[in-house]
C-alpha cells in the first residue's frame, strides 16, 4: 500500500529532480559572480568579477555575437518552417520533406555541425566537387567561411538543426489548429495558399509552438558545441568564453566566469522579452495586413523559396553525414580531389577501442537516465489520471524552465556548487544533470499519447477486477508501447547529445561520444571526427529505429495496436 | 574543535611518511602490484593515446599496474583539480596519480608543494638518461630536482609542403619575407595554445640579438622593450597570414589538416617526428618535409610528475620508470608510433638496446639528431604567460 502514498508525491518529486540542480546551479553562479568564492580564498560580496569582465576587451563583440546568432538563427528557422508549412502542408512534397526531416531531429548538434563545416569550408566537399574543372581552383581560396567573425556559419548550422525541430513541433500543433478547414475557407475567399494560411492558421499554430520557439532562441544564444566547431574565435561567443574561463587553472577566473554567466542569463531573458514584444508587434501588423485584404501575389515565390531552403537544410545534414562517412574511411585526401585517393579500415581500427569505451560510457549514462525519466513521467501522468493532479498552464512553464535557461548560466555554477559542498564530479552527478534535460523532453513527448488513451478500456479492465496498478501495467502501458518507446528514444537522443553537462559536471573525466567528438574538433583530425561523429549519430538514431521495430514485432498479431 | 585541529595537524604528515622510498625498488614494485594509476595526459592526439594504451598493457603485464588514461584537453585542468583537492582536504587519495607536465604547470605545482618527490633520479632506468646532452634537469629554466621524470624530447621544427614551397627558411626574417610574397599560406595555432605561444617565443628568440634576457623571469621594467620587436614583427606578419589573421587553427594538429587541404604550406610543430607519423597516417601529403632555423630552435622535455596526494605513488613510479626504459623509448621514437625524441643516452645503453634504436627508420620527413642541431633553451615560464595574454589582447579579440 505504500506505493499508493508514493504515487501522489511523484509530481512533486519530479519537479524537485528537475529544478533542484537548476536552482543549485544558479545559487552556485550568483555567489561567485559577486565575488564570494571561499574555495579560491575569495570572500565577497563585491563587484570584482563584473569589473574584470568589463575590462575584457572581447566583451562587446562576444555579446553581440551571442545576440545576433541567437536571433538570426531562430528567425530564419521559424520563417522557413512557417512558410513551408503554409505553402506545402497536405501535399506530397511536404510528406517527403517531413519524412526526410524527422530522423534528422535526433542527429546530435555536434555531428551536424562537423558535417556542415566539412561541406562549406573553402577546401570543403562542395568546393572539391566543383574544382578545378569549374572554379579553376587548384588551391582553396583564402576565404573566411567557417569560424567567420559574424558567426554566419554558426547561424547556418543552428538553422539546419532547428528546422527539423520546429517542423515537428508545428506538425503536432497543426492537428489542434483546424488547419484544413481554415485553409478551405480561405481559399474559397480567394486567398493564396501561403497568405491564407498565415492569416488564419498561423496565429493558432504559433500560440502552440511559442514555448518551443523560446527554447530554440535561448539555446541558440548560449550553445557551446556548435559555437566551438563553427563559430568565431577572435573572440568567441560569450558562452564559449565562459567555458574557457571555467577551465582555467586560476580559480579566480571562475568569479569572472560566474559574472559572465549572469550576464548570459540576463541576455537570454532580455532577448525573450524582446521576442515577446516582437510577437505583439507582429500581431498588430498582422491585423492591419489581414484588414487590407491582400489575397497574396507573391505566394508562389515564397512557397518555392521556403521549400528550397528546407530541402537545403535537410540536404546539408545528409551530405554532412555522408562526408563524415567518407572521411572515416579515407586514406590521403588532398585538395581538390572529390574523393580520397584510397579507402582504408585503418581509421576505424585505430579508434575502435576508444569508440567502444565511449559508447559504453554514453550508454551507461543515457539508459538509466532515460529509465528514470520514463518512470517519473509515467508516474506523474498516472497520478494525474487517478488523482486529477494535472499540471496547469503555468506548470508547463516549469517543464520548460531547464530548457529556457541558458546552460552556461547554471551548469558552471552547479560545478562550483558541488566543489563548495565537496561533492565529487563523476558519472552519478552527470546522470542527475542529464535527467534535468531529458525529463522535459520525455514528458512532452509522452504526455499527449498517454492522455489520449481511451479511459473506457480502463473502466472495462476494472470491471474485470483489475486493480488500478493492474490496469496501468497490464493494459495501459502495453497498449502505449510505441509512444513509450518513442519517448525513450527521444530521452536517449537528448542524453547522448549533452555536451556541456557532461563536460562540466563530469569534470572532464566522463568521456562520452559527444565530449570525445567535440574534443577532437580541436585536433582537426577529420578521420577521427568522422568515426566519432558517425558513432554519436548512430547512438542517437538507433533507439528511434528500435522504437519503430519493437512494437511492429511485439504487435505483429494485434492489428489494432500497430498504429497505437 | 581545537583538539581536533591539533590532532589533524599531528596526523597530517603521517601519510607522507608512509610513502615507499623510491630508492627501495623492490618495495616499490611490490606495493605497485594491483594499484590503479590515473594518468592525466593531454588526449588530443590519437597517436599519443595509442601509445599510452600500449604503456598500460605493458605495465599491467610486468608489474600488475592498471593504467587509466584520463584524457585532458589542457594540462591545467589537472593542476586545478589537485589545488581543489588540497583545499578540500583530500590529502591521501586524490583522483590524479600522474600528470604529463612541463613548463608553467610544473613550476606552479612545484612552487605550491603539490608534487611528490624527489623520485626521478632514484628510478632504476635513470642510469640510461642523457643528463649531459638533454635538458632533463631543468624545465623551462626551473630546476627539476627529481620532482618529475622525463620521457620525451621535443624541439620546434617547421613543416613545409615541398610541392608548394620547395625551400627551407633560414630565420624568422626569411619567414616574414616569404609570407609577404605568399600571403595567406601560413598560420600558427591560436595562443594561448601552447604551440602557438611557442611560435611567438621562437620569433622572439630568433630576432633578439641576445636572447639570454629571457632566461630570467619577466620584469615590468624591461618587458615592453624586450617584446617590442615581437609585436612589430607580428603587426607586419598578421595581414599576410591565412584568413588575414581573422581566424586561427585551434591546435597544432589542426594545421596538419590545413596543409593536406592545401590551405597553407607551412606549419610549426614541437615534435620532430610528427610529420613522418602524420604522413604514415594519411594526415599529411607525402611531399611534406621539415626544417629548423639556422640558429637552432627551441627545445624542451616532456615529463611526468606525481601529485603529493596520489594514492598510487608506487604504481605511478613504476609507470614513470617504464617510460624511461629502452623498450618504451624506442617505441616512442618509432615514427610509425609516435616519433618523439628519446631522453636516453645512446652510449649508456647495452649493444642490444642500441641496435633497436639504430634500426629505427626515422621517417622520410624527420631530421637526424645532427640536422636538428642545437636546441635553444626555453624562456622562463613567466614570459610565456605574459606574451600569450598580450597576444590575446592585441590579436585575439579583433574588432
Amino acid at each position: 500500500m505504500t506505493k499508493h502514498r508514493f504515487l501522489p508525491a511523484l509530481p512533486l518529486l519530479t519537479v524537485l529532480v528537475m529544478l533542484g540542480p537548476v536552482l543549485a546551479g544558479l545559487w552556485g553562479t550568483v555567489l561567485p559572480a559577486f565575488g564570494h568564492f571561499p574555495v579560491a580564498g575569495l570572500t565577497g560580496p563585491n563587484l570584482s568579477g563584473f569589473q574584470s569582465l568589463l575590462d575584457w576587451p572581447g566583451l562587446p563583440r562576444s555579446v553581440l555575437l551571442s545576440v545576433f546568432t541567437g536571433f538570426a538563427s531562430t528567425l530564419i528557422a521559424l520563417s522557413i518552417v512557417m512558410l513551408v508549412t503554409a505553402g506545402w502542408s497536405g501535399t506530397k512534397a511536404f510528406q517527403t520533406l517531413e519524412r526526410l526531416l524527422s530522423p534528422l531531429l535526433s542527429v546530435p548538434h555536434a555531428a551536424a555541425a562537423f558535417g556542415l563545416a566539412f561541406l562549406i569550408a573553402p577546401s570543403g566537399w562542395l568546393s572539391r566537387l566543383f574544382s578545378p574543372w569549374l572554379t579553376g581552383w587548384d588551391r582553396p581560396p583564402d576565404l573566411l567561411i567557417v569560424n567567420d567573425q559574424w558567426g554566419l556559419a554558426m547561424t547556418t548550422g543552428l538553422v539546419v538543426k532547428e528546422v527539423p525541430f520546429l517542423l515537428l513541433m508545428t506538425l503536432a500543433a497543426l492537428g489542434q489548429a483546424e488547419a484544413a478547414r481554415s485553409r478551405t475557407i480561405a481559399s474559397a475567399l480567394g486567398y493564396g495558399r501561403v497568405t491564407g494560411w498565415l492569416k488564419t492558421v498561423f496565429p493558432r499554430v504559433y500560440a502552440q509552438i511559442r514555448l518551443p520557439v523560446y527554447v530554440v532562441l535561448a539555446y541558440a544564444m548560449s550553445v557551446v558545441d556548435v559555437a566551438v566547431i563553427l563559430g568565431p574565435n577572435t573572440p568567441s561567443t560569450l558562452s564559449v568564453q565562459i567555458v574557457r574561463w571555467m577551465a582555467d587553472p586560476d580559480l579566480a577566473l571562475r568569479v569572472q566566469a560566474a559574472s559572465a554567466a549572469l550576464l548570459q542569463l540576463s541576455l537570454v531573458i532580455g532577448a525573450l522579452v524582446i521576442w515577446r514584444v516582437g510577437e505583439r508587434a507582429i500581431g498588430w501588423l498582422g491585423m492591419m495586413w489581414i484588414a487590407k485584404g491582400n489575397r497574396g501575389a507573391l505566394d508562389t515565390v515564397a512557397a518555392g523559396i521556403s521549400l528550397a531552403l528546407a530541402t537545403a537544410a535537410a540536404l546539408a545534414i545528409f551530405l554532412g553525414l555522408l562526408v563524415l562517412l567518407v572521411w572515416s574511411f579515407a586514406g590521403f585526401w588532398g585538395f581538390p580531389d572529390a574523393l580520397p585517393q584510397s579507402f582504408t579500415f585503418k581509421n576505424w581500427m585505430r579508434h575502435s577501442e576508444g569508440v567502444l569505451e565511449a559508447v559504453g560510457e554514453t550508454a551507461a549514462i543515457a539508459v538509466p537516465v532515460t529509465l528514470a525519466a520514463l518512470i517519473l513521467t509515467i508516474g506523474c501522468l498516472e497520478a494525474e489520471y487517478r488523482y486529477g493532479l494535472r499540471l496547469s498552464n503555468r506548470g508547463i512553464w516549469l517543464l520548460y524552465l531547464p530548457l529556457l535557461l541558458p546552460q552556461t548560466a547554471f551548469l558552471p555554477g552547479l560545478q562550483t556548487f558541488m566543489l563548495t559542498i565537496g561533492v565529487d564530479v563523476g558519472r552519478v552527478p552527470v546522470m542527475a544533470t542529464h535527467l534535468v534535460f531529458v525529463l522535459p523532453y520525455v514528458f512532452l513527448s509522452l504526455a499527449d499519447p498517454f492522455r489520449a488513451w481511451d479511459t473506457r478500456i480502463g473502466t472495462i479492465a476494472s470491471a474485470l477486477r483489475a486493480s488500478p496498478d493492474g490496469v496501468l501495467w497490464r493494459v495501459r502501458v502495453p497498449m502505449l508501447l510505441r509512444p513509450i518507446l518513442t519517448a525513450a528514444a527521444v530521452g536517449l537522443a537528448v542524453s547522448v547529445g549533452q555536451y556541456l553537462a557532461t563536460l562540466l559536471i563530469g569534470g572532464g573525466r566522463v568521456q562520452t561520444l559527444t565530449t570525445e567528438a567535440v574534443a577532437l574538433s580541436s585536433g582537426g583530425d577529420r578521420r577521427a571526427i568522422g568515426v566519432y561523429g558517425l558513432m554519436q549519430t548512430s547512438a542517437a538514431l538507433l533507439p528511434f529505429a528500435l522504437a519503430l521495430l519493437i512494437p511492429a514485432l511485439a504487435w505483429r498479431n494485434r492489428r489494432g495496436l500497430r498504429h497505437a | 574543535m581545537k583538539h581536533l585541529a591539533i590532532l589533524a595537524a599531528l596526523l597530517a604528515p603521517l601519510p607522507a611518511l608512509a610513502d615507499t622510498d623510491p630508492a627501495d625498488w623492490a618495495a616499490v614494485t611490490e606495493k605497485a602490484d594491483g594499484q590503479t594509476v590515473y594518468w592525466n595526459a593531454w588526449g588530443g592526439s590519437t597517436t599519443t593515446n595509442d601509445f599510452i594504451a600500449w604503456v598500460g598493457s605493458r605495465v599491467a603485464e610486468d608489474y600488475g599496474v592498471t593504467l587509466e588514461h584520463v584524457k585532458l584537453s589542457a594540462t591545467s585542468d589537472a593542476v586545478t583539480r589537485v589545488v581543489a583537492e588540497k583545499d578540500a582536504g583530500e590529502n591521501d587519495d586524490g583522483a590524479i596519480d600522474m600528470i604529463w607536465i612541463n613548463g608553467a604547470n610544473f613550476s606552479a605545482m612545484k612552487e605550491a608543494d603539490l608534487l611528490f618527490g624527489p623520485f626521478a633520479e632514484q628510478l632504476p632506468n635513470w642510469q640510461f638518461v642523457d643528463v649531459e646532452g638533454k635538458t632533463v634537469q631543468t624545465d623551462f629554466t626551473v630546476p627539476v630536482e627529481g620532482y618529475e621524470s622525463p620521457w620525451a624530447m621535443a624541439q620546434v621544427v617547421f613543416i613545409h609542403d615541398t610541392a608548394d614551397m620547395p625551400d627551407r627558411l633560414g630565420d624568422m626574417a626569411a619567414l616574414q619575407d616569404w609570407a609577404a610574397a605568399n600571403p595567406g599560406r601560413f598560420t600558427y595555432p591560436q595562443p594561448p595554445d601552447f604551440l602557438g605561444t611557442t611560435f611567438l617565443k621562437q620569433v622572439l628568440v630568433d630576432i633578439l640579438p641576445d636572447a639570454s634576457v629571457l632566461a630570467a623571469p619577466v620584469s615590468d621594467d624591461s618587458y615592453d622593450e624586450v617584446t617590442a620587436p615581437l609585436w612589430a614583427y607580428l603587426d607586419e606578419l598578421t595581414p599576410n597570414l591565412w584568413r588575414q589573421g581573422r581566424a586561427y587553427p585551434t591546435t597544432g594538429n589542426a594545421q596538419f589538416q590545413l596543409i593536406s587541404d592545401g590551405e597553407v604550406d607551412l606549419a610549426i610543430s614541437f615534435s620532430p617526428g610528427s610529420a613522418s607519423t602524420a604522413i604514415a597516417n594519411n594526415e599529411l601529403p607525402p611531399t611534406v618535409r621539415t626544417f629548423v632555423l639556422d640558429k637552432g630552435t627551441i627545445g624542451n622535455a616532456s615529463f611526468v610528475a606525481i601529485p603529493y596526494n596520489s594514492g598510487s605513488k608506487e604504481g605511478a613510479m613504476v609507470v614513470a620508470n617504464f617510460l624511461m626504459s629502452p623498450e618504451a623509448q624506442a617505441r616512442a621514437q618509432d615514427p610509425e608510433v609516435l616519433g618523439y625524441g628519446t631522453v636516453l643516452n645512446m652510449a649508456a645503453l647495452s649493444d642490444e638496446d642500441r641496435a633497436v634504436f639504430d634500426s629505427l627508420e626515422l621517417g622520410i620527413a624527420t631530421l637526424s639528431p645532427a640536422e636538428l642541431g642545437t636546441a635553444q633553451a626555453e624562456p622562463h615560464p613567466s614570459w610565456m604567460t605574459r606574451i600569450a595574454d598580450d597576444w590575446v589582447e592585441r590579436y585575439g579579440v579583433a574588432e
